[in-house]
């Protein structure tokens, strides 16, 4: 299985922030996004989500295969850790969350309601449903925001055992994670030239 | 799709969810109608099956705002809209949870209400009748005035206003209905075209509602 991307402009607000970025992600593998903030590396994890359009290019073989992970988790602070997760698992035609449980350790902690977690304890949550997804590609926004030196290390460890049992990941973040199987790619050489031919109009914008 | 109509009449059951917002709401305005217009019995009975029909209205109308944005501020709506459920399933779904913890308290409710309002004897079945047909048009309407305006911080003012003009068939055909039910009349045109509405807004609208949110979770 392979994910594809190809000439991919995108825009944010309408005008490109990045323009014909190309790479080709294959099973096992795992891609760190790099830039300075504001360089588009959240619109590219978008674009590729298919939370929205590319103004030119193709993602191939994306459809139905990603876990999104962003900013915030979609976590519901009146829901126990345990029904949040059976939640997103029932969404995605899973039933099994104690392996996620597991992963993040989060068994102590799973009767407890989502509202009362600490922010690095929410984020585990967020991760851990990840993994209920039964997805193959893992599109993560810096996900280790709010981690501490041990929860990276479970993190990195759950990421490489995804990759391990033919996963893929694309990862958007600013620290090492010490991922062996990771490949780099600085999104910064594609910054996009605001000029008008590059398609700044209002159709792009609607 | 169980998992999230559960979640959600999970949610709006708990503390701070909102659920019997809208029926304390109903019950606040029709308890107060009699004391604001009068004892008179005979103007009560003709005015009720409007009155009732309003407040039902409204109470729907106050509950609208929280029905997608708590889950876009989140983020479960980008997660929704990468899951393998459709998001026209997603927000019929949520559409459907609206219903049963608003609209439906509503449709029972409303009898007792209608004691307060003097209304006559033969109205009681229709009324009943009229707010089980129409309430779930203002739910799916309702759903797409929440997606509509699901990116606004504090966007209650433009979701009434766009919403309002949507309920006006549904309430014409909805108090038409109740309005000839307690006057004892025949009562099938405008019961016809009010499950009418219901029948194609429910069949229509969540497409309309899933175009708009893709839109604004861009």
């Amino acid at each position: 299985m392979t994910l594809a991307v190809t000439n991919l402009t995108i825009a944010r607000g309408g005008l490109p922030v990045l323009a014909d970025v190309s790479f080709v992600l294959e099973t096992g593998q795992a891609l760190i996004l790099r830039g300075p903030n504001g360089v588009g590396k959240t619109t590219l994890l978008r674009t590729i989500a298919g939370l929205q359009p590319s103004l030119h290019g193709t993602v191939s073989g994306a459809q139905d295969q990603i876990a999104y992970a962003a900013h915030s988790d979609g976590l519901k602070a009146k829901l126990s850790v345990t029904e949040n997760l059976t939640f997103w698992a029932e969404v995605f035609g899973q039933s099994d969350i104690s392996h996620a449980l597991k992963a993040f350790e989060l068994e102590n902690l799973s009767d407890r309601l989502a509202g009362t977690l600490s922010a690095g304890q929410k984020r585990r949550l967020g991760l851990a449903r990840l993994l209920v997804t039964g997805r193959p590609i893992w599109v993560l926004d810096e996900p280790t925001v709010s981690l501490d030196t041990a929860s990276v290390a479970m993190f990195a460890a759950a990421v490489e055992a995804h990759l391990k049992s033919g996963g893929m990941a694309l990862i958007a973040t600013h620290i090492d994670l010490g991922i062996e199987q990771a490949s780099v790619l600085d999104v910064t050489p594609f910054i996009a030239r605001n000029d008008v031919a590059m398609g700044s109009s209002n159709e792009a914008f609607l | 799709m169980n998992a999230l109509l559960i979640r959600d009449i999970r949610l709006a059951v708990r503390a701070g969810g909102g659920f019997g917002l809208g029926l304390a709401f109903f019950l606040i305005v029709i308890v107060m109608v009699p004391f604001a217009v009068g004892a008179d019995t005979g103007l009560l009975s003709k005015t009720a099956p409007g009155v009732l029909w309003i407040g039902a209205l409204l109470a729907c109308l106050l509950s609208l705002d929280r029905l997608l944005a708590l889950d876009f501020e989140d983020g479960t709506l980008d997660l929704l809209a990468t899951a393998p459920l459709p998001l026209e399933a997603a927000l019929s779904v949520k559409a459907l949870a609206h219903w049963i913890t608003t609209g439906l308290p509503l449709v029972i409710a409303a009898p007792v209400l209608g004691v307060l309002m003097n209304l006559p004897t033969q109205g009681y079945g229709w009324l009943v009748l009229s707010l089980l047909l129409g309430t779930p048009a203002l739910s799916v309407i309702g759903t797409f005035g929440a997606a509509l305006t699901v990116g606004i911080k504090r966007g209650g003012l433009l979701l009434s206003l766009l919403v309002l003009p949507l309920y006006v068939p549904t309430l014409i055909f909805g108090a038409e209905a109740a309005r000839r039910g307690a006057a004892g009349a025949d009562v099938s045109t405008p019961m016809l075209l009010l499950a009418g509405i219901s029948a194609a807004t429910i069949a229509l609208m969540p497409f309309a509602s899933a175009a708009v949110l893709k839109v604004n979770l861009r």
